[in-house]
Formats: C-alpha cells, structure tokens, sequence
C-alpha cells in the first residue's frame, strides 16, 4: 500500500505535525499510534501548563491534546491506534506491526522520548519493588488508577519529578524529599514554587542517593551525606532521553550521548524524506514547543511531497 | 516586610520580589509582565490554585476521567477540595468539559477529557 505521509506516534508532535501537512495541501496522510487512544503523554499529564503560547491559556495535557485530535478528525486525516512500526527502511517503507507494508512518499518521526531508568545511574543496593520512573508513576496514578506508595524518595529534580511530587502529596502520600544532584534543580522555578514549596516538599541540592535498602520491597534509601531516608517508593527522574531505537533502522544520524536526531534548518534528518518533530529530535521543555516544531515539519514534508 | 515569590504563571518564573505592609503589596519588582504583578498581590493577599485530579468512573474505556476545577480555589483547601473530588464516582460516557462537582468554593470541578463507554 502507497501513503503520501506516515506520521509516527500520535502525540502532540504527531498530532500537529499532520494537521499542518494536511493544511499545506497533502491530503493522503496516516497517523500509526502504538497505544489504543490519542494524545501521547499528554493524557497521563493533567496538570495545568500547557498552551499559555500557543491559546493564550492555560490547558491541562488532556485539554491540549483534545484541540488536535478534534481537529484531527474534524479534517479526516486516517490514523491506526494499537498499532506499533516495526521497521521503517532508508527507502521508506514502513512495516506495521499488523504486517502491513507502507510505501511512504514522505516519513515525519514524532516517537517523543523516554525516561532514563535506574539502570543508567548505577546505584547500588537491592532490587526491590517500588522503584518507579515518575513518569510511569503518573500513569499509574492518572490513567490505570493505582497507587504507586505512600512514603515517597523522589530521585532528581526534573519537571515531572515535581509534578508526581505534588501529585502523590494530594492523593494522600507523604513525600519526604526531592534529591538533586547538581547544584540547581532541572525543573522549572513554577514548579519548584507549585509543587515542593506550596506543601512543604524538601529539594536537597547537591545530594544523591548511594544506596537502596529492601528485599521484597524498598524500606528505605541512603543518601550522599551519609543520612538514612526510610521509604516504601523511590521515583525516579533524572533525564529523558528521544526515542530513536526506529530511527537507527533507516540510518537516520544521531548525536551520540544525547541521543538527539541530526537534521537539517527544515526538519529533514540525513535520510531523504524523514522527517522528525519533537521530543524525538531533542527533548523539549514546553508542550507550545514541540506544537511549534511540528508545524514546520508538516509544512517541510508537504514541501518535499510537491516537488 | 521584604519577600520574595516565583510567579507561576509561565515557564520564565519571574523572580518578583515584593515589599509587604500590613498585608498589602506596596511595591514590586523583577516581574517581566503584568501577570507577575496579579500574581504577587493574589499570592500576599488571598493566595489561590487550580486543582486538578483524576476521579473514578465505571463502565469507561479507563478507570480514571481527570478533572479540574474551573476557577483557582483559595489554596487553604486545596486539600478540602481533594476530599470531595476523591467522594466522586462517575458512568460513563462523561464529556469533555462536564460539570463533576457544581459550585465548591465559588467554582465547579469539570472534566478535562472525554470517557467513553467500553
């Protein structure tokens, strides 16, 4: 099967990515999402924050994400959900996990990005249950309603790290302390003021943790001064990371260590006709951010379907 | 009284620092715009958040439909306002912006996204 456009994940990249293609013209466009609904990451984000550039106010993730998949149906653009891409070749055919083959005229990668793990950071200690990346403890807590603990470490100080510290805090779990390595938080000041400061959530800078205790589960954490922490959870959220493993198949160059795409000033990667948008490209702190990029990477692929 | 506060309003998190007399904001500086300004005097005088949470629904294609409250609420019952929100069950269908609570400290909880049913 032939498709103009192949849109890669359906989150906030994807979303816009493919609205503004279809806007430039293009008209035969397929959006491939592995999971089973719109939206991304933004459906497990139900803070507040989003949109201030891009609407002038201040949406929650699903609210922003609810603008695109409207508009996404209203224009009639094709997506598949629960559908995975296996492979995509330098040539542009793109294998689904249904077993479809694609024949792309154009390819945007729109797979935003991962959350390093505790295996990147070498920690010693035991491997009990309860250590969880924040991101996956927010979609346990906002999507499939679980709660991940009640006596909370969080590791790192990145912006989702702050949201599932007040998060937890609200639904009822005491959060005992953020931990940072470096001298300065990577979050954002409004979150720092919002989420630690607002309930009285420590931020240790300069600190870390050495070691985890627990068998079954954690009981509780060293830390870099020596202190012992007790706790039943530990989150994790040092750093994220663009998910490039599909990328890689097709010969799409990548910076090393960051794992950022290398492309050009239009969006289009080393491959002929791939193009990338979003946290798949680099990470991005703003939401309006990733909207803005995809936009011109629609623009740029409909650019190169025309000529 | 000298203070400092991080407006939360955008990313940027202006650092305003503000000069405080009996309660009242007398001066300002450090804000880039004026929602930095709005900001510290409702911070100073009556402090106030917009909540937002998940509340459970039955017969939905997920267990949770998230919420908010419309309006800020005073930020003294952020709490007070969890406790009836976590009270909540809902069925579905529930729509994109559907009345979850009416009227809770001045304000309703509404629904940021859509359930439907399985």
């Amino acid at each position: 099967m032939k498709k103009d456009l192949v849109v890669i994940g359906a989150g906030p990249a994807g979303l816009a990515a493919a609205i503004s293609a279809y806007e430039e013209g293009i008209r035969d466009i397929l959006i491939v999402e592995r999971d089973n609904l719109l939206g991304g990451i933004l459906n497990q984000c139900i803070h507040p924050g989003f949109g201030l550039f891009t609407f002038g106010e201040e949406l929650t993730g699903p609210e922003y994400a609810a603008r695109y998949i409207a508009k996404v149906k209203e224009l009639g653009i094709e997506y598949m959900l629960d559908t995975m891409v296996m492979d995509i070749t330098r040539d542009k055919v793109v294998t689904l996990s249904s077993g479809l083959k694609l024949e792309a005229g154009a390819i945007i990668l729109a797979m935003g990005c991962r959350e390093r793990p505790r295996g990147a950071l070498n920690i010693s200690g035991t491997r009990p249950s309860g250590i969880f990346t924040a991101g996956t403890a927010q979609r346990l807590m906002n999507i499939e309603g679980y709660m991940p603990g009640k006596e909370v470490v969080i590791l790192g100080s990145g912006d989702i790290g702050l949201i599932m510290a007040r998060r937890m805090t609200l639904e009822g779990a005491k959060v005992k302390m953020v931990v940072e390595i470096k001298e300065k938080s990577g979050g954002l000041a409004r979150n720092i003021a919002q989420c630690l400061d607002d309930f009285n959530i420590p931020l240790l800078l300069n600190t870390t943790v050495t070691k985890i205790h627990g068998k079954d589960r954690v009981t509780g954490v060293t830390l870099s001064t020596g202190e012992y922490v007790s706790c039943d959870t530990i989150l994790l959220s040092v750093g994220l990371i663009p998910e490039n493993e599909l990328s890689k198949k097709c010969g799409v160059r990548l910076e090393e260590g960051s794992n950022n795409i290398i492309c050009s000033e239009d969006l289009m990667t080393d491959v002929d006709g791939v193009f990338c948008s979003g946290n798949v490209h680099h990470v991005h702190d703003l939401v309006d951010n990733v909207t803005k990029e995809a936009i011109k990477a629609g623009k740029s692929a409909a650019i190169y379907l025309r000529r | 009284m000298e203070k400092t506060y991080t407006c939360i309003n955008c990313p940027l998190g202006c650092q305003v620092k503000a000069v405080i007399s009996e309660g009242k904001v007398i001066s300002l500086s450090g804000n880039t715009c004026e929602k930095g300004e709005k900001y510290v005097v409702k911070e100073v005088e009556r402090p106030s958040r917009l909540v937002t949470s998940t509340v459970k629904v039955i017969g939905g294609r997920g267990p949770l439909v998230s919420v908010r409250t419309r309006e800020e609420i005073p930020k003294e019952h952020i709490f007070d306002v969890m406790d009836e929100i976590n009270k909540v069950v809902l069925k579905a269908p529930v729509g994109l912006g559907d009345v979850i609570i009416k009227d809770i400290f001045g304000t309703d909880v509404i629904s940021t996204c859509e359930m439907e049913e399985k």
